[in-house]
C-alpha cells in the first residue's frame, strides 16, 4: 500500500528522519565546525543568506551542516526562522558610497575614481582541479598566511576606501535618465504583506535580492541571448563593507553592525524619453547579501528589464520574473509533486474512462471512413 | 563556537506571532463576509515546505485554542505521511488535543477531501489549496484574473467548459471543479474530488481554504449556496462507482480508492476516508452528507 | 433612402460629441496646432498625436454611416473609442438603448462598458486575429458572446451559432475547427457572425475587407448588405476605400489629419465633393 499505509504513516516519518541522520554521519568523520563552514565555505553562506533573506553567518553556517550542503534548503530553513522573529526596527537606506571596498570594477571605463579593484575574484584563474588541496594540512595553511603577511607593505596601506560611483560621474554630464515620476517613495515589505501586480519597484528590488540565484540567472541569460534588452555594461561592481544604522525611538541614529554586500549597477542602452529626442542611458540595480557577483549583475539586468515595458519578453515581466524565481516556493511546489495525489488522480480517470466509453462507436466508424478513403486512394 | 543559549529559542503559542495571527483573522473575517472572494495575506514561510500546506497551517494555526481538538487528513487518510508530520507540528506548537474520529473534532485540516461523514455547526474544515485562482488556466496573469473577478467576467471560464463538451462529449474537468459561490464569486474548491463538491453548497459547518504559496485566503460560509458550474443540458456530475464494491464493507455510496494488486491486473477498491472506513467497519452509526447526487444514488440502490 | 426621416433629433441611436483621442501630454494649444488646416496630427511644441478631435455625428437606427480618409486619418480610433478598446481623451457619446442615452457612455464602469459591448454593439476588425479567439473553435467564439449574454444551454447555443454561421455563409460543418485553419473570407464572416450573435442595435466595420481578394471582398461586401437590409442594424463602416463606402453607406463623414473635413450623403459627397482633399479621394477612386 505503499507510502499511504493505514496506521504506519507516524512511523515511517519517524524512521526517514533517523535514516537521512544515518546517511549523513554513517562514514564516522571529524564532524565539521560550524566555525570551518563559516570560513571555509565563505560563497556557500553568502548564498543561503541571500535566498535566506536573513544575514546571519553563523546560522547559514548551521543551516548548511544540516541539511548536507545543499544551498537551497539551507536558505529555507533560515526563511522559515526569519519568520519568526519580532522585527524591531527597520535600517536606514545603507549607503553603498560609503562602503569599504574589497572589490571594484567597471567594465564602462578603462580607468575609474580610486582605480579597478580586482580584490578577491576566480576570475582570472584556470578552473584547473587543484589536487593539492586535496591534503591541506593546518602547517601549509600557517605557511600562506604567515608569507601573505609578509608581503603586504603596511606603510603604503591607504584608509580611505570610499570613492565616487560610476554613475555619479554619467550624472554630472547629464546622460542618466531623469528619475521616473512614478517611482514608489514608501518601501514595502514583502514578507509581511502579499504582493500584487503591477508592484512597485520596492517590490521588485526585494523580491530579487531574495530570489534563487540559478532563477535569476536564467532568466537574465535569456534576455542578454536575444529575449530581452541584451547586452548592457557593467558601471559598476562592487563587494564590500557597508555600515547599517537604525534610527531608535529617540529619534537617535545607531549604529549596529556592518555586512557585506555586491552591488551592481548596470549600464543599459540607450533611449529617450517620450517628452525629449535627448538620449540618456538607464540603470539596472542590483544588491545582495554577501559576495554573489552573479546574482547581483542578473539582478540588475532583470530589474532594468522590467522597468522597460516591453512586455513580450518573459524577462521583462514583472508577475512572470518575480514569481518564478522565488526559489524556496518553486523548491516547495515542485516537490509536492511527491505528495499523494490518488484521490485527484481518481476523478480524472474516472472522466477519461467515461468518454473512451462514450467514443467507443465513433471512434470505430470514423476508423471504417478513413479506412475506405485510403482504399478509395489505393485503387 | 555559538553559545547554546543563542539558539534555545522557544516559539510562540501556535508558531506564528500574534501580530501575523491577528493579520489571517482579520483576512478570514473578511473572506467569511465575501463568500468566495480571494483575500491576500502576509503568508510567513512556515517551517513545511511551500505546496506542502503552509496555507492550511496558517489558518488552522491562527484559529486554534488549547480546546480545540483537531483532525488532520490528506486525501482523507489520516495516516498519510504529510498528515502525520503536519499534525505533529501543529501538536507540538499547541499542544491541541488531536484525533482520527471525524465526529470528536473541532477543526479539521484537509488536503484534496470532505470527509463522507457529516460535519456540524461546531465544526470548522479547513481546505490546503495549491492554486486558488479559478481562472488561472484561462487567464495567466494575475492582474488580469483580479479584474475578470471584479467585473465577474466569466465567460472565458464558460467557454472553456463549452469547448471541452464540444471536443470530449462532456465537460471532463476532474477534481477542482470550479463553482459559483453565493451567485457571484467563481471559486476553486481546492483539488476535493467531484463526488465532495455538493457537499460545499448549504452546509452547517464552516470552510475555510488557505493557498499559502500564492497567499490567498477564502472562505465558504454555512448556508451559503454553492453550485458546480453547469449548463441547462450539460450537467455536473459526480465519479460514478456503481460498478464496484468497497473490499472490506461491501459500501459504495462514497469516494473509492482503486488499489492495483501486486499481480499488476486485478484492482480492489476500498472506501477512501480512512475513518469513515473504520467506522463501516466497526458497523458503527455514521451519517453521512446527504446531497442530491448520493440521494439518487441510494434511490437507484432500493 | 431612408436617412431623410431622420429629422427629429429624438429618433438618433448614437450621438457623438466632441470625441477627440490625444496621445501623450497636449496644451491648451494643440489642437489649435494641428489638424487638415497644418497638414498634421502631431503637435510641433509637446510632440504628442492628435489621432481625431472635435468629432461629432448622429447615427440613425438602421442607417449605415461611413467614414473614409487616407491611413493615419484617425477613422479607426473613433470606433475603437466607441467600441471601448481604446480611452478617450475628451468627448461624449450617447447610445439610446443604454439608460435612454441619457448619459455619456465613456464614463459608466467597465462592467457596464462589457455589457454594451455584449449586448447593443457589435464590433468586426480588419485582422480576424483582434475579434476572434484563434485557440477556441469557430462556434465557441459565437458561443462566447451568447455566454455573456447568460444563455448557458449547449444545444440552444450550437443551435444559434449554426443559424449564425448559415446566414454568413460558413459551412456548418465547420463550426467545430478552429478558425486558424479557415481562409481570410472565411474567418471574417465567422467574425461578423460573432459580432451580430446577440442581434446588436449597432454595428461597427473597421476595414472588414482590406485584407482580402478582390473577389472575397465582393462576397463579404454582399453579405454585409444583405445582413444590414435583413436585420436593420445601424452600422458605422470604417474604409480608406470609396468603392466600399459607396456599396454600403447612406451618409459619409471625410477625414484627414484627425477631423472631419466632409459630410454628407454619400451619393453627393462622390458626385460633387466640396473639399479639395474629397476631391482627390473621388479622383483618385476614377
Amino acid at each position: 500500500m505503499a507510502y499511504v499505509s493505514v496506521k504506519g504513516g507516524a512511523d515511517a516519518i519517524a524512521n526517514a528522519k533517523e535514516l537521512v541522520e544515518f546517511y549523513r554521519l554513517r562514514k564516522r568523520t571529524q564532524p565539521l565546525e560550524i566555525k570551518q563552514i563559516q570560513s571555509q565555505f565563505r560563497l556557500a553562506i553568502d548564498k543561503v543568506m541571500g535566498e535566506g533573506s536573513l544575514y546571519a553567518p553563523e546560522y547559514a553556517a548551521l543551516a548548511l551542516k544540516q541539511m548536507e550542503g545543499d544551498v537551497l534548503e539551507s536558505a529555507f530553513v533560515l526563511r522559515a526562522y526569519r519568520a519568526t522573529l519580532q522585527r524591531r526596527y527597520y535600517s536606514d537606506i545603507i549607503s553603498t558610497r560609503e562602503m569599504f571596498i574589497l572589490r571594484k570594477i567597471s567594465s564602462s571605463f578603462r580607468e575609474i575614481p580610486g582605480g579597478q579593484v580586482l580584490g578577491p575574484t576566480r576570475d582570472y584563474t584556470q578552473r584547473l582541479i587543484d589536487s593539492t588541496k586535496y591534503n591541506e594540512s593546518p602547517e601549509e595553511i600557517d605557511q600562506f598566511l604567515k608569507e601573505f603577511d609578509g608581503k603586504i607593505d603596511r606603510e603604503k596601506l591607504v584608509d580611505v576606501n570610499t570613492y565616487n560611483k560610476v554613475i555619479d560621474l554619467l550624472k554630472a554630464e547629464g546622460l542618466l535618465m531623469p528619475a521616473e515620476k512614478s517611482y514608489d517613495k514608501t518601501v514595502k515589505d514583502v514578507t509581511l504583506e502579499a504582493i500584487k501586480f503591477p508592484a512597485p519597484r520596492s517590490v521588485t528590488l526585494q523580491m530579487l535580492a531574495r530570489a534563487e540565484s540559478g532563477g535569476l540567472m536564467a532568466l537574465a541569460y535569456s534576455s542578454m541571448r536575444g529575449f530581452g534588452d541584451g547586452h548592457g555594461t557593467i558601471g559598476e561592481l562592487r563587494y564590500g563593507a557597508v555600515k547599517v544604522r537604525i534610527t531608535d525611538t529617540k529619534g537617535r541614529k545607531r549604529y549596529i553592525g556592518s555586512i557585506n554586500v555586491t552591488e551592481c549597477e548596470m549600464i543599459t542602452k540607450i533611449n529617450t524619453t517620450k517628452e525629449s529626442k535627448i538620449p540618456y542611458f538607464a540603470i539596472g540595480y542590483g544588491l545582495v547579501f554577501g559576495q554573489n557577483e552573479t546574482k547581483a549583475i542578473c539582478m540588475s539586468i532583470l530589474e532594468r528589464g522590467i522597468r522597460s515595458g516591453k512586455k513580450e519578453n518573459p524577462s521583462n515581466n514583472q508577475e512572470f520574473v518575480l514569481y518564478h524565481t522565488e526559489g524556496v516556493e518553486a523548491m516547495g511546489f515542485t516537490n509536492h509533486l511527491k505528495l499523494p495525489h490518488y484521490v485527484t488522480f481518481q476523478s480524472g480517470l474516472n472522466n477519461v474512462r467515461e468518454s473512451v466509453k462514450r467514443n467507443q462507436e465513433e471512434t470505430e466508424d470514423k476508423m471504417k471512413v478513413y479506412k475506405e478513403l485510403a482504399k478509395q486512394q489505393q485503387q | 563556537m555559538i553559545e547554546n543559549k543563542k539558539f534555545n529559542t522557544s516559539y510562540n503559542y501556535a508558531f506564528i506571532d500574534e501580530t501575523t495571527k491577528k493579520e489571517i483573522r482579520r483576512k478570514l473575517l473578511k473572506a467569511v463576509c465575501i463568500p468566495g472572494y480571494q483575500v491576500p495575506y502576509s503568508s510567513p514561510e512556515m517551517p513545511i515546505a511551500r505546496g506542502w500546506g503552509t496555507g492550511g497551517l496558517h489558518v488552522t494555526l491562527a484559529i486554534i485554542g488549547q480546546s480545540d481538538v483537531l483532525k488532520m487528513i490528506d486525501q482523507g487518510s489520516d495516516a498519510s505521511v504529510n498528515a502525520c508530520n503536519l499534525r505533529d507540528f501543529v501538536h507540538m506548537t499547541t499542544d491541541c488535543a488531536t484525533t482520527f474520529d471525524t465526529r470528536e473534532a473541532t477543526i479539521i485540516q484537509t488536503r484534496h477531501r470532505i470527509t463522507e461523514e457529516k460535519l456540524s455547526d461546531k465544526q470548522i474544515m479547513v481546505f490546503q489549496v495549491p492554486q486558488p485562482e479559478p481562472l488561472r488556466r484561462v487567464e495567466r496573469y494575475e492582474y488580469k484574473t483580479r479584474q475578470m473577478h471584479a467585473e465577474s467576467d466569466y465567460a472565458k471560464m464558460w467557454l472553456t467548459l463549452y469547448e471541452a463538451y464540444v471536443k470530449w462529449g462532456d465537460v471532463m474537468q476532474g477534481a477542482g471543479y470550479p463553482v459559483m459561490v453565493n451567485g457571484r464569486y467563481i471559486m476553486s474548491p481546492s483539488p476535493i474530488p467531484r463526488w465532495d463538491v455538493p457537499n460545499l453548497n448549504n452546509s452547517e459547518c464552516l470552510y475555510l481554504f488557505g493557498a499559502g504559496r500564492e497567499k490567498r485566503l477564502y472562505a465558504v460560509p454555512p448556508h451559503t449556496k454553492v453550485e458546480p458550474l453547469e449548463f441547462e443540458d450539460v450537467k455536473f456530475h459526480v465519479e460514478d462507482f456503481s460498478n464496484v464494491k468497497c473490499e472490506s464493507t461491501g459500501y459504495n455510496v462514497a469516494y473509492m480508492d482503486e488499489m492495483y494488486q501486486d499481480d499488476g491486473v486485478t484492482k480492489k477498491f476500498y472506501v477512501n476516508d480512512s475513518n469513515f472506513l473504520d467506522k463501516l467497519i466497526e458497523k458503527e452509526e455514521v451519517v453521512q452528507h446527504s446531497n442530491k447526487y448520493i440521494k439518487k444514488i441510494k434511490d437507484a440502490l432500493q | 433612402m431612408h436617412f431623410n426621416n431622420h429629422n427629429s433629433t429624438h429618433e438618433w441611436v448614437l450621438k457623438v460629441e466632441n470625441l477627440t483621442k490625444i496621445y501623450g501630454e497636449h496644451t491648451e494649444n494643440t489642437l489649435a496646432n494641428t489638424g487638415p488646416s497644418k497638414g498634421t496630427n502631431i503637435c510641433p511644441e509637446t510632440g504628442s498625436i492628435v489621432a481625431c478631435a472635435n468629432i461629432s455625428f448622429e447615427l440613425f437606427p438602421g442607417e449605415v454611416l461611413g467614414i473614409v480618409g487616407e491611413s493615419g486619418s484617425g477613422k479607426s480610433t473613433i470606433v475603437k473609442q466607441l467600441f471601448f478598446d481604446l480611452d478617450v481623451t475628451m468627448g461624449s457619446a450617447l447610445l439610446r438603448p443604454f439608460k435612454n442615452g441619457e448619459v455619456n457612455i465613456f464614463e459608466e464602469s467597465n462592467q457596464k462598458k462589457r455589457f454594451m459591448r455584449n449586448h447593443l454593439m457589435g464590433m468586426v476588425y480588419q485582422n480576424p486575429r483582434d475579434g476572434l479567439n484563434f485557440a477556441f473553435t469557430s462556434g465557441g467564439n459565437i458561443a462566447e458572446k451568447l455566454l455573456m449574454a447568460d444563455l448557458f444551454h449547449v444545444g440552444k447555443i450550437r443551435e444559434r451559432a449554426a443559424e449564425l454561421l448559415d446566414k454568413t455563409e460558413v459551412p456548418v460543418a465547420r463550426m467545430d475547427d478552429l478558425p486558424a485553419y479557415f481562409s481570410g473570407g472565411m474567418q471574417q464572416r465567422v467574425q461578423i457572425s460573432k459580432a451580430i450573435a446577440n442581434n446588436p442595435p449597432l454595428l461597427f466595420l473597421d476595414e472588414v475587407t482590406s485584407g482580402l481578394d478582390v473577389s472575397v471582398q465582393a462576397r463579404v461586401l454582399d453579405l454585409i448588405r444583405g445582413l444590414q437590409h435583413e436585420l436593420g442594424i445601424a452600422m458605422i463602416v470604417v474604409s480608406h476605400d470609396l468603392s466600399v463606402i459607396r456599396m454600403l453607406t447612406d451618409r459619409t463623414l471625410v477625414l484627414k489629419n484627425g477631423r472631419i473635413v466632409e459630410r454628407g450623403l454619400t451619393d453627393q459627397i462622390l458626385q460633387d465633393p466640396q473639399h479639395e482633399y474629397t476631391q482627390l479621394l473621388v479622383s483618385s477612386l476614377l
